[in-house]
């Protein structure tokens, strides 16, 4: 008998054995398949989030400049731009205008952003997509917001953004300078925060550490450190994303001690009548090679491809609770798929292969004994 | 003819894994027809000058983290505790965390 059709007998066999302890396998394959589906969707979105923020993020400003009044982010005054503008490598500085607004109405938070060259006259607005579908509001619809000093303003919706951007822009309102200036009653000569146009991206630190010498109460934040900020964005390491993933990890380990301290009577009975009938110890060893890779392979497979659907197609619906949280405005996450091979390898190596060794273990103990002491338990 | 049950294992198998190689596939052609969205995210933040991704709008911290400072989550009072539900999705930005100024 040829090696291939040994190997296929003993399949053959090894998957009537499953069956008749399907509703066992059943369950054993949904939860490796479930535990493999959990780890491989927080793999994928993180990694497309990470991803997608590294490639729009390239062109965020190369330093913003915040001024901090006990403890808190002000308002810069604008003549601070005068003498940071004197600092050698320094290409140009200019005032940022942006803010939060919280709408009462809908109980939402939008974030208020005047462009350099607002194409619109005053009076009117820009919504982004999120806050499009939170409130219902269309182009050229009135969308009035409060100011200051309690008064309605009201505003016309001249455009909206589309929903493909929603990543960056779904709770934006672009708005006019004067009209961000007399909403919120900021003074002609401050501005939100500044940002720095810089010749050298080398001289990035030096330039930095020279403002925080000029204006102590300043802090400059470069483009290096917000890509950094992304680029350990929902660490494995933080928070809630522990829970999920300890919650997991801990599932399988207990799965797979379950499989590696023993063999249930029926399983232990069965290795001794194959003895009995003249099967060698490696060939018990190889059906229990094959049980453990129908199992783990098929789970692995369908966990890896349900998480895929599962981010890329449905757009993350079931983190969708979690990562709403008290959000009224939800960005759309249809993320492009970035998949790293490594990360996929890793998953196969820490699921499969130790759930495959976990299923020999018992059986080398139990096939290595004298069949009769095994059948009679 | 019914076919061994090797035969149906290994189609399965078979099918899954041809699964698993079209879905790099499907990412691939997924990615170069996203090109000119990325194209148009990118000039949305440079021409607004833009520093975050609106992941969360719940909270400021977790809107803008790469501005945020190292109080902002305890602002609301003195000894307040930070609460959205956000905030324990996101971890602090590393320049804080590192308290690393430039």
């Amino acid at each position: 008998m040829s090696w291939v059709e040994k190997q296929r007998n003993i399949i053959d066999f090894t998957i009537s054995s499953l069956f008749r302890r399907k509703g066992k396998i059943a369950a054993l394959t949904a939860v490796y398949t479930l535990i493999v589906f959990i780890l491989a969707s927080v793999i994928f979105f993180t990694s497309a989030i990470r991803r997608e923020a590294s490639l729009i993020l390239r062109d965020a400003p190369e330093i913003v400049v915040q001024r901090l009044v006990a403890g808190r982010h002000d308002l810069i005054p604008l003549s601070y731009a005068e003498r940071i503008r004197e600092i050698r490598g320094v290409q140009a500085v200019s005032g940022r205008l942006w803010g939060y607004y919280y709408d009462p109405v809908y109980g939402a938070n939008y974030t208020l952003v005047v462009p350099v060259d607002f194409p619109h006259p005053p009076g009117n607005i820009v919504i982004g997509d999120g806050l499009k579908r939170s409130s219902g509001a269309t182009r050229d619809d009135i969308f009035p917001l409060r100011s200051h000093d309690g008064a309605m303003i009201p505003f016309i919706i001249k455009e909206t953004i589309s929903a493909a951007s929603d990543l960056i822009t779904a709770d934006t309102i672009l708005i006019s300078e004067e009209d961000f200036r007399s909403l919120f009653g900021i003074a002609g000569g401050y501005a939100t925060d500044l940002t720095l146009k810089v010749r050298n991206p080398k001289e990035l630190s030096t330039i930095a550490r020279k403002i925080g010498m000029i204006y102590p109460d300043t802090r400059p934040i470069s483009r290096d450190e917000i890509l950094r900020t992304y680029e350990s964005v929902f660490d494995w390491r933080g928070g809630m994303m522990i829970v999920v993933l300890s919650g997991s990890v801990l599932a399988f380990v207990i799965f797979a001690w379950d499989k590696a301290t023993g063999l249930s009577a029926e399983e232990k009975k069965e290795i001794g009548i194959l003895k009995g009938l003249g099967w060698e110890t490696s060939d018990v060893l190889l059906m229990k090679f094959w049980e453990g890779t129908a199992v783990s392979l098929s789970s692995f497979l369908m966990g890896i491809l349900l998480a895929y659907c599962h981010v890329f197609f449905t757009a993350s619906t079931l983190f969708e609770p979690a990562l709403k949280g008290w959000s009224v405005i939800y960005p759309d996450f249809r993320l492009t798929p970035f998949i790293d091979p490594l990360q996929v390898a890793n998953l196969f190596f820490l699921t499969v292969i130790p759930y495959t060794v976990a299923t020999i273990a018992p059986s080398w103990r139990a096939a290595t004994i004298d069949p009769d002491a095994v059948m009679r338990g | 003819m019914s076919l061994r049950k090797s035969t149906l294992f290994f189609l399965f198998i078979a099918l899954n894994t041809v699964l698993f190689a079209f879905m790099f596939v499907d990412a691939s052609h997924r990615r170069a027809s996203a090109l000119p969205s990325f194209a148009e995210k990118r000039r949305f933040v440079k021409d607004l000058r833009l520093t975050d991704l609106c992941l969360f709008t719940d909270t400021r911290y977790t809107r803008h983290p790469s501005m945020a400072d190292p109080f902002s989550p305890f602002q609301d009072h003195p000894f307040a505790l930070e609460h959205f539900p956000s905030g324990s999705l996101l971890t602090p930005p590393p320049h804080l965390r590192l308290e690393r100024r430039l």
